[in-house]
Parts: structure tokens; C-alpha cells; sequence
């Protein structure tokens, strides 16, 4: 078992016949996840050779989902035509909808996610965000499928790299799914959703938590675990050193005033019991006492 | 980005939201010459991307252009929060009646867009929200659906506003929706919508924040960049592809990846406390994929900064390959010989994850004075504090 990808997953990407599109095709297929084609407008019936296997491209994501059956997109489409791109994939009824793309105007974003929630069919991870992993089942996006193995810790995370870096310090004890929601003001895929699915997830018996400054979603994650986790959570918070008011890479790493700030997550993950680390090494110390 | 009072309403204008007129000047002989041309008193405001400028004496009536002169020179050059008043916007003063708050921005965590309406404006909303939340009214709005005239009315209502005024207040609230829709703005503020003594609603101020993602669909608002503001350094990494923020310590700081990057600014900062203090410089991340020649360019960046005194170079290789972040250390370095410049500061390196030791066999080979491998990030932290801080 893991958290919405597994082994009976089946990938197509959005974008297959992009540079980024194409690579990370071929990265998920070498590390054994089942990609079954991809969608690039005007390029329908050609196809991409993907290493191991060549696979179909289609124009559109209901003709890839019928021909093919696929039931995750991940997405690589260039930012300005990202809504459109995602809309088309709700249209289609596609279960899990993964959205790599970096810079995607916020309106646009609103207005994708939105739709999904309204439709209620798809369920959206990111945008700008490095997708999912499920180690030794399946992997969406562009996480290094090497970094771990399977085990039984939850990884939810804001960052990228974080989320490898984690990854990477606990190797040894090995994750049941890592989730990547990205580092937009809004997103498909909240904390809290990540942490409803893990908490019911009989694969998952801990999890990592990794936070960053801006909004008040770990605020909120807080309240939730307080609330709704038997699990134990761990918690890293980014940006304690982060200026007022400056953009810190993410679109949504910013201190607004006196909202938003490393501090205030912290206090809040505390004060609902989570163990927050200092460093993301200690963080790991952390987690590991939990696991022992 | 966030835009000056006078450019939003210049956006508040375009789309048909009540403001006054007003000019934008840099000199107290502007100024008065401004004062002269309206022939009424004005009011001088300081144009500073901050809130608070009332408070801080950035906002000054006068009650003809002799004054409006005194007043401009006293404004000109004063320090805003950190922020430098370099313009000042000339305003007819208006015979205010009440002040109210109205606002639309992007909810981060309903996901929705939020319209609030407040009586009780003029002043710091957040002190209004804090302390007395029932007067300010709110509206989710959904991202589907544009706002409708009906949703203005309800919010009038709710907030209290005097019936006679419903309509007048719903036609300038579409106008801000305009903007906000329309110009990907991510917050839309007025503060005070005064109610003059006329009876006409008029946009006094104007917040703007515009979505920078979304620069691709308005060319014309390049125009609002500020080159006077931006920190140079900022600006070249701007022009590099590269995500930059200028800090105030003396370890350079480059990683992929924008969580590592701020992880890593707080190790250094941490490690500072049993350093001396030493305190990152800088933000940089050099993304995803970096390659050889990207890790030159930051690298060239953060040491044209003459406050860094050290460097830490942070990099979890996921897509990143760390043979391909060496070669760029090592490339960096001939490229700074080839310029007549040595490595003046010291390098410390971390690299783990995808190729991390091709990584760090290319630097151990290119065994260049001044550059050290260290295995974690947290040691290797406080390695660079420490070298930071003998060097100063």
C-alpha cells in the first residue's frame, strides 16, 4: 500500500515531446514506474522512444486515457499554457494530476484547482512542485527514484530538494510515499490533505513533515494533527533567517509583515506535539528516535 | 511585485475606479510648481513600497505651494522603514467625510479570492481585524466565477455601508475586481475609499501587488519596475536566470533548490552564534539541472559581493548531477584567473546525491587552494562561519 500511487498506476505526460517532458519520461521509465504515453497537441500518432519501450503520443488526455488507460498525468507543459493544459486533464476525468510546470501565474492556478475541486474526479499535486514517489512501486514527476527504498515513514514537503534531502538521511529506514506539494500560494494538494491520507494509510506509521515560510499552511496542519494524526509527525521549518517582505525562490516563500514567519510554524507544530528539527539533519535524529 | 501608490491608480484609472488627480515629482521645486498648477491645498505624499508612511511623517498637508515646497523637502530623502523616498506624489487635498477599507487578494489557504469591506478604515487593518473582526466584512469569491454586482451589494451590506451609497460603492468595486482579474494582480488595497463630503466614493490610496509569473501576459507593466530600488547584484542575477536575494552578513551562500537555499541560510545563521555571528549574505539558488556554466555564474555573483568574506556551496544532487556543480567550481575559479582576480575567499563545499562522489573526485583532483570538502551540511556550516569569521 502507499498514498495514490502505486503499483497499478499508469503514467502519460503531458508535454512528452518537451526537452523536460521527454527526459523525465524516460527517468520515470528507468526507474520502473509504467509509462504509457503521452500528450502533445498536433503531434498525435507519433511516437517518443522512451529507452526500454517506445510509447504513443496523443492530442489529448481523453484520447491517451482511453487508448491507454492511464490513470496519473504528470505535467511539464510551459507555464502559459499550464491552465489550460490542466482544465483539459480535469475535463478527462484523470484521477491524480501532477503538475511539475514552475511559474504559473497564481489566477491561472486558482482557477485550474478550482476546477478540479469542483469536478470532483481529480486530484491535483502541485504546480511547481516535484510530484510523487512511492519507492519500489511507482514514481510521478521528477524525484530521484534512487535516493531510497521502501519503508515506513510519510514524506510530505513544500521543497524539492528538502524532500531529497530527508530522503537521502533516512534511507536506511525507507519511505512509503513522498509527496512533494510544491512551493506555489496555492496548491492542488494541501499538508493537510497529505496527512489525512497517510494517517489512513496502513503502509505509513510516521511522518516527515517539511515546511517552509509563507501562508499558514503548517498553521493549519497543526491544528489538524492536534486534531485528527495518531501517527507521530516530525516537522522542519525553512526560512527562519528570511527577511520581511522578499520572495525566497518559491512564488509562496514570503513573509507578509508579520505572517508567514518560520517562527509562528514552529510554535504552532510544537504546541500540537510535532518535534520540530533546527537543521534538516536534525530533523532526521528526530525521526529516527520516533522509529526506535 | 508590489507598485507605488501613483501607479496604482494609474492601474485603478485604466479601469474606471474613482482616484484623484495627482503628479508624481522629485524635487521640491516640482512640487511647488505642481501645488501652483492645482491652486488648492495638496497633500505630499512619500512613495514607498511600505505601509505606516502616515506614522512616520511621509505624509504631509500644505496649504499652498510655498509650503508644498517646505513639505517636499522635508519628505525627499527620508528613511521609510529602510526604504528611501525618492518621490512623492502631489495631491489635490479632498474634504474627507469617513474612511473606509476595501480589498480583494488571493486567499492562500481557501484557495479562493477574498473581498473584504471595512467602515472603519483610514487606519491599520490588520489592527482592525485583531482587535474588532465584525467590522470587517468578507466575501469568498470563487476563481470560476467573476465577480458580480449582486456579491458588491452583499458586501456593502454586511459591512454596514449607508444604503445610498450601495451603488456607487458596487461600480467601484468591479473596478478593482478589473484590476484584480485583469492585471494578475494578487492584491488589490485602498486605504482610505474615502467618502467625500460631495458624497462621491474616491480610491484616496492604492496598494497594488502584481503576480510576477504572470509578467508574460502584460508586457507594459516592465514599465513599473523600479531600477532605482533593485540592488544591482540582484538585478545582474536577474539577468543570469538566477534566484538572488541580498542579505546583510558574510557567508556567500549557493544551493539548489529554493527549501535547501533557506535551510541553509538558518544552519549558517546558527552556526554564526558560536562564530562570532556570522550571518549568510545572501540567497541563491541555482535550480534544478544546474549546470557547470550556472554554478559559474553564482559563484561570480556572490563574490562580487565585498561584504562575503566565505562561501558555502550546498548541493543536494537530485536532478542537479554534483560532477556537473565541480566542474562548474572548477571553471568558476579559471575563469576569475583568466580575469587577473585569485580566489580571494575560501570555498567550502558540500555535495551529496545524485554523482556526489564524481563530485567531489573532481574537486579533490583540481585540489584548489582555498576550496574544502566538508561531509555534512551542518558541519560544514559551521566550518564556513568559522572561516568567515577569522577572515573579517
Amino acid at each position: 500500500m502507499a498514498v495514490w500511487l502505486d503499483s497499478r498506476s499508469r503514467i502519460i505526460v503531458q508535454g512528452i515531446t518537451g526537452a523536460e517532458g521527454l527526459k523525465h519520461a524516460k527517468r520515470m521509465t528507468n526507474a520502473g514506474s509504467v509509462v504509457v504515453g503521452g500528450v502533445t497537441p498536433g503531434k498525435g500518432g507519433q511516437s517518443v522512444d522512451l529507452g526500454s519501450a517506445s510509447v504513443p503520443v496523443f492530442n489529448s488526455v481523453s484520447e491517451a486515457m482511453a487508448a491507454t488507460g492511464a490513470n496519473v498525468s504528470v505535467m511539464f507543459v510551459p507555464a502559459a499554457f499550464s491552465r489550460a493544459a490542466m482544465c483539459e486533464a480535469v475535463d478527462a476525468g484523470i484521477p491524480l494530476l501532477v503538475a511539475i510546470t514552475e511559474g504559473i501565474p497564481v489566477h491561472d492556478s486558482a482557477f485550474a484547482v478550482s476546477y478540479a475541486l469542483a469536478s470532483g474526479k481529480t486530484r491535483i499535486i502541485g504546480p511547481n512542485c516535484p510530484g510523487i514517489s512511492s519507492p519500489g512501486l511507482s514514481n510521478a514527476g521528477i524525484i530521484p527514484a534512487d535516493i531510497t527504498g521502501p519503508g515506513p515513514i510519510g514524506l510530505v514537503s513544500k521543497s524539492g530538494t528538502l524532500t531529497y534531502q530527508l530522503m537521502y538521511e533516512l534511507s536506511d529506514i525507507g519511505f512509503s510515499t513522498c509527496v512533494g506539494i510544491g512551493g506555489d500560494p496555492i496548491a492542488g494538494t494541501t499538508l493537510i490533505d497529505v496527512l489525512g491520507a497517510f494517517e489512513s494509510d496502513p503502509a505509513t506509521s510516521m511522518v516527515v513533515m517539511i515546511g517552509e515560510i509563507g501562508g499558514d499552511a503548517e498553521e493549519r496542519a497543526a491544528d489538524y494533527i492536534r486534531d485528527h494524526m495518531s501517527k507521530p509527525v516530525v516537522g522542519y521549518v525553512a526560512g527562519f533567517t528570511a527577511p520581511e517582505g522578499k520572495t525566497m525562490g518559491h512564488a509562496g516563500a514570503i513573509v507578509s509583515g508579520s505572517k508567514g514567519t518560520a517562527a509562528a510554524k514552529q510554535t504552532a507544530l510544537e504546541a500540537a506535539g510535532v518535534k520540530v528539527g533546527r537543521t534538516p539533519s536534525q530533523t532526521a535524529r528526530l525521526a529516527r528516535e520516533i522509529k526506535r | 511585485m508590489d507598485l507605488y501608490e501613483y501607479q496604482a491608480k494609474e492601474l485603478f484609472a485604466k479601469h474606471g475606479v474613482p482616484t484623484q488627480p495627482g503628479k508624481v515629482v522629485t524635487t521640491a521645486d516640482e512640487a511647488f510648481n505642481a501645488a501652483t498648477s492645482y491652486g488648492v491645498p495638496v497633500v505630499i505624499k512619500a512613495q514607498v513600497k511600505t505601509g505606516g508612511r502616515g506614522k512616520a511623517g511621509g505624509v504631509k498637508l500644505a496649504q499652498n505651494p510655498a509650503e508644498a515646497r517646505e513639505k517636499s523637502e522635508q519628505i525627499l530623502g527620508m528613511d521609510i522603514k529602510g526604504h528611501t523616498v525618492l518621490k512623492v506624489l502631489v495631491t489635490p487635498a479632498e474634504d474627507i467625510k469617513e474612511e473606509y477599507y476595501a480589498s480583494i487578494l488571493v486567499d492562500r489557504s481557501q484557495r479562493k479570492y477574498l473581498a473584504m469591506l471595512s467602515l472603519a478604515g483610514g487606519v491599520d487593518i490588520e489592527e482592525v481585524a485583531a482587535k474588532t473582526p465584525e467590522k470587517l466584512a468578507k466575501v469568498l469569491l470563487d476563481p470560476l466565477t467573476p465577480l458580480s454586482q449582486q456579491q458588491a451589494i452583499d458586501l456593502a451590506q454586511r459591512a454596514g455601508l449607508s444604503d445610498s451609497l450601495h451603488q456607487s460603492f458596487a461600480d467601484l468595486f468591479l473596478g478593482l475586481w478589473r484590476v484584480f482579474s485583469e492585471e494578475d494582480a494578487l492584491l488589490v488595497e485602498v486605504n482610505p475609499l474615502a467618502l467625500i463630503a460631495d458624497g462621491r466614493l474616491v480610491a484616496l490610496d492604492g496598494k497594488v501587488t502584481i503576480d510576477d509569473n504572470a509578467l508574460f501576459r502584460h508586457p507594459e507593466d516592465a514599465a513599473f519596475a523600479d531600477a532605482a530600488t533593485v540592488d544591482p547584484l540582484e538585478e545582474r542575477a536577474h539577468e543570469k536566470g538566477l534566484h538572488y536575494v541580498k542579505l546583510d552578513g558574510d557567508v556567500g551562500v549557493i544551493g539548489n533548490g529554493a527549501g535547501l537555499v533557506m535551510s541553509t541560510l538558518d544552519v549558517v545563521s546558527y552556526a554564526g552564534e558560536s562564530h562570532g555571528g556570522a550571518k549568510p549574505a545572501n540567497f541563491l539558488d541555482i535550480g534544478g539541472g544546474a549546470s557547470a556554466q550556472v554554478m559559474a555564474d553564482g559563484l561570480e555573483i556572490v563574490l562580487s559581493d565585498p561584504q562575503v568574506k566565505a562561501v558555502f556551496i550546498n548541493v543536494f544532487g537530485g536532478i542537479t548531477a554534483c560532477d556537473a556543480v565541480a566542474n562548474g567550481i572548477v571553471e568558476a575559479v579559471n575563469l576569475l584567473k583568466v580575469q587577473g582576480k585569485e580566489l580571494k575567499h575560501p570555498l567550502v563545499v558540500r555535495l551529496d546525491g545524485n554523482n556526489a562522489e564524481l563530485g567531489r573526485d573532481i574537486l579533490r583532483k583540481a585540489n584548489i587552494p582555498g576550496v574544502e570538502l566538508v561531509d555534512t551540511m551542518d558541519s560544514a556550516a559551521d566550518r564556513v562561519a568559522e572561516l568567515a569569521r577569522k577572515a573579517a
